[in-house]
């Protein structure tokens, strides 16, 4: 159940999200409104009050069964679990940091490169665009979300890779090579291959929900700043990219969200081995790939129940990132606030 | 209009279809387990149809994890598995589970080289390159094996599984089997912690790295290497011949294994001088006392049909059948199932 459910969770975190404001706002307008008592209200908010409170029990309940499946690993390998590297099933050792590093880094590494893009792309459509590009440019940008994870996999290793490996990777590695993240042998599937095959994965929801936010910027924003005698350029940087600031966050934390879970494709083309080396030449791997390979041939109960462990660790990644990110997000809101205020 | 009328009619057939199949009470017989039989098991269920139409077979293919998972817990009527249960999961089990082997299948060692050159390796090339101690083509080691093949001075690029499977048990088996210090450093199962290369998801995982990686040397399942028309090399086997994997050198080596009572046999590094050295078996798992006495009885009639006759259908889908002494003997296993 929890395989499906991993991947589940950024989905569900946002559906509570989604859930909850709806419910709250039900509130506010109800307070505002003359007759509350009328009863198709008041379904209505208890049918969503349930919707949100059952997302929430299931959230619970995904991670005391992760917690549950792996209660003994926790109690024999206990924090030395999370601090060391080496993942040996004869020896039934298991530590989970090489796992938690690649997640980590691959994510990183995709965001630096699908962030940018997708913004910038979603400044092209709403602002720029001539109107009969708009449409057709959308619908690709869709139907790339739209390819299974297993074929942008295969794509990735026999198109992305061959071509990293003769022509961008020995360009880096001549101009960067001096630095530890571009040295040493190129092999071909590595950390850095894992990165940008998640960049192409989250490209179109980051694009599409940023899009959505730009479109939602009103006129009046943009007349203003043109009024005031902005260029294009100014009027895109200071009426819309900064006014949309806190949707554009929310939009890459949820493409966040999917990079931590993703999978197959990450699998194909990382080289999953498990180790820490600062070069991203060299293969990697992350927590939900180590899930996904060795789950089902798993046949004692202690490696099964690490493989549970390393769901439960991948299930407080996401929930911590989550929160880190709404941190983040008030800061930034609190901040804006007082500069608009000064 | 026409077309409409004809979705009804198909409609129509369908439902009495589906009612027809429901009113002859069929007897449901439930497996999982192992992925690498998989394609051999679901062509006997097909055939068996015909044999015993009510029966039907039921298998998923989740993993050998699974398939002795779900026998264990009793929640399948049949599991699978490509190695052997363990002593201690064996100890788990509620009553006496059998190993019935049914075929076998081999590894290969492909490889990726300009102009891709025969090769021959040994066991103990093989345990260095994967040990990470043999690092280039023209490593003295290999080129003594191959006097005649232009060697490039060039890093290997080790591929392994990096999803358990029964394909890196055979391939982790034959290497501790070869090499004491395999055994000590790494050992023997579905998955292992590989001391270099990189790793590759499934057969195809694997197969792919290979072909786009020059240099690249892993091992492969032997169909897998066929169907693809990859390289790959010979190995030589305990009694000093270089053996190319095919049917018959797995056959081979399946009749000069030292095969025990319980069947949890190992035939890789079989003696034997034609014997190719990295092949092993996969088995069913059956508890000898069955609960069902009706489905028992099915599910033992089935496995007759299979040793008997489904073996024959194996060569076409480029797995070893069981050479016959050893039908013989999982034939007389079979009638000890008892209902």
């Amino acid at each position: 159940m929890y395989r499906s459910g991993l991947p589940l969770l950024t989905k569900v975190l946002s559906f509570m999200a989604v859930a909850a404001s709806i419910a709250m706002e039900e509130r506010s307008v109800q307070a505002r409104m003359a007759s509350p008592s009328r009863f198709g209200d008041k379904a209505f908010e208890w049918l969503t009050l349930a919707m949100a409170l059952a997302v929430v029990v299931l959230i619970i309940l995904i991670g005391w069964q992760l917690w549950i499946g792996s209660s003994v690993a926790i109690k024999k390998f206990g924090f030395h679990f999370l601090l060391t590297s080496t993942w040996d099933p004869v020896a039934e050792q298991f530590g989970a940091l090489p796992f938690i590093y690649g997640t980590l880094v691959s994510s990183l590494i995709a965001l630096l490169i699908a962030v940018p893009l997708s913004i910038a792309t979603a400044a092209y459509l709403t602002e720029l665009a001539p109107l009969w590009i708009r449409q057709p440019l959308v619908s690709l940008i869709e139907m790339l979300a739209a390819i299974p994870s297993v074929i942008l996999g295969l794509w990735g290793i026999f198109v992305m890779i061959p071509w990293l490996r003769d022509y961008p990777f020995p360009f880096l590695k001549r101009f960067l090579g001096w630095t530890p993240f571009f040295s040493g042998p190129i092999y071909g599937p590595c950390m850095f291959a894992g990165g940008i095959i998640i960049a192409v994965m989250i490209l179109p929801i980051i694009t599409s929900v940023s899009r959505e936010i730009l479109r939602s910027v009103p006129d009046l924003q943009r007349e203003a700043a043109y009024a005031l005698g902005a260029t294009r350029w100014e009027a895109t940087r200071i009426a819309v990219l900064s006014y949309a600031k806190k949707g554009l966050f929310g939009a890459v934390i949820l493409g966040l969200g999917r990079a931590l879970g993703e999978t197959m494709a990450v699998t194909m083309v990382i080289g999953n081995t498990p180790q820490i080396a600062a070069s991203l030449f060299k293969p990697g791997y992350t927590l939900a790939s180590v899930i996904a390979n060795e789950f089902t041939e798993a046949t004692t109960d202690i490696y099964l129940q690490a493989l549970f462990e390393i769901g439960l660790v991948l299930f407080g990644i996401t929930i911590l990132v989550n929160l880190l990110a709404q941190l983040l997000l008030r800061t930034i809101a609190t901040t804006s606030a007082t500069r608009a205020v000064q | 209009m026409k077309s409409l009328k004809f979705c009804r009619q198909i409609l129509t057939i369908g439902l009495l279809a589906g009612v027809s199949a429901t009113a002859s009470a069929q007897m449901l017989l439930n497996g999982a387990g192992a992925t690498f039989p998989y394609p051999i098991y679901s062509k006997w269920f097909d055939e068996y149809a015909k044999v015993d139409p009510s029966v039907r077979f039921n298998y998923q293919s989740i993993g050998s994890g699974g398939g002795q998972k779900q026998i264990l817990a009793q929640t399948v009527d049949f599991g699978a598995s490509d190695g052997p249960m363990s002593d201690d999961n064996l100890a788990k089990a509620p009553g006496k589970i059998l190993h019935i082997p049914t075929v076998a299948g081999a590894d290969v060692v492909a490889y990726n080289l300009p102009g891709n050159p025969a090769l021959k390796f040994d066991a103990d090339t093989i345990a260095g390159v994967f040990l990470g101690q043999i690092k280039k083509w023209n490593d003295p080691k290999i080129t003594a094996l191959n006097p005649g093949a232009k060697l490039p001075d060039q890093e290997i690029v080790v591929v392994h599984r990096s999803d358990g499977s029964g394909t890196t048990y055979i391939w982790t088996d034959y290497l501790s089997k070869v090499s004491p210090e395999w055994k000590s450093k790494v050992g023997t199962n579905t998955s292992v912690n590989w001391p270099t290369g990189i790793g590759g998801k499934g057969n195809e995982g694997v197969a792919g790295q290979i072909k786009q990686t020059p240099g690249a040397l892993g091992y492969v399942e032997l169909i897998y290497a066929i169907q693809n028309k990859m390289p790959y090399a010979e190995v030589k086997n305990s009694a000093g011949e270089f053996v190319k994997p095919s049917l018959e050198s797995i056959i081979a080596a399946m009749a000069t294994a030292q095969i025990p009572d319980d069947f949890r046999f190992s035939i890789t590094n079989a003696p034997g001088k034609d014997a190719y050295p990295i092949a092993g078996g996969t088995w069913l798992l059956v508890y000898e006392q069955q609960k069902d006495p009706a489905k028992g009885k099915k599910l033992v009639e089935f496995l007759k049909w299979a040793a008997k006759h489904g073996e024959k259908m194996a060569r076409d889908l480029q797995y070893a059948p069981l050479p016959d002494s050893l039908q013989q003997r999982v034939l007389k296993r079979i009638d000890e199932i008892k209902m």
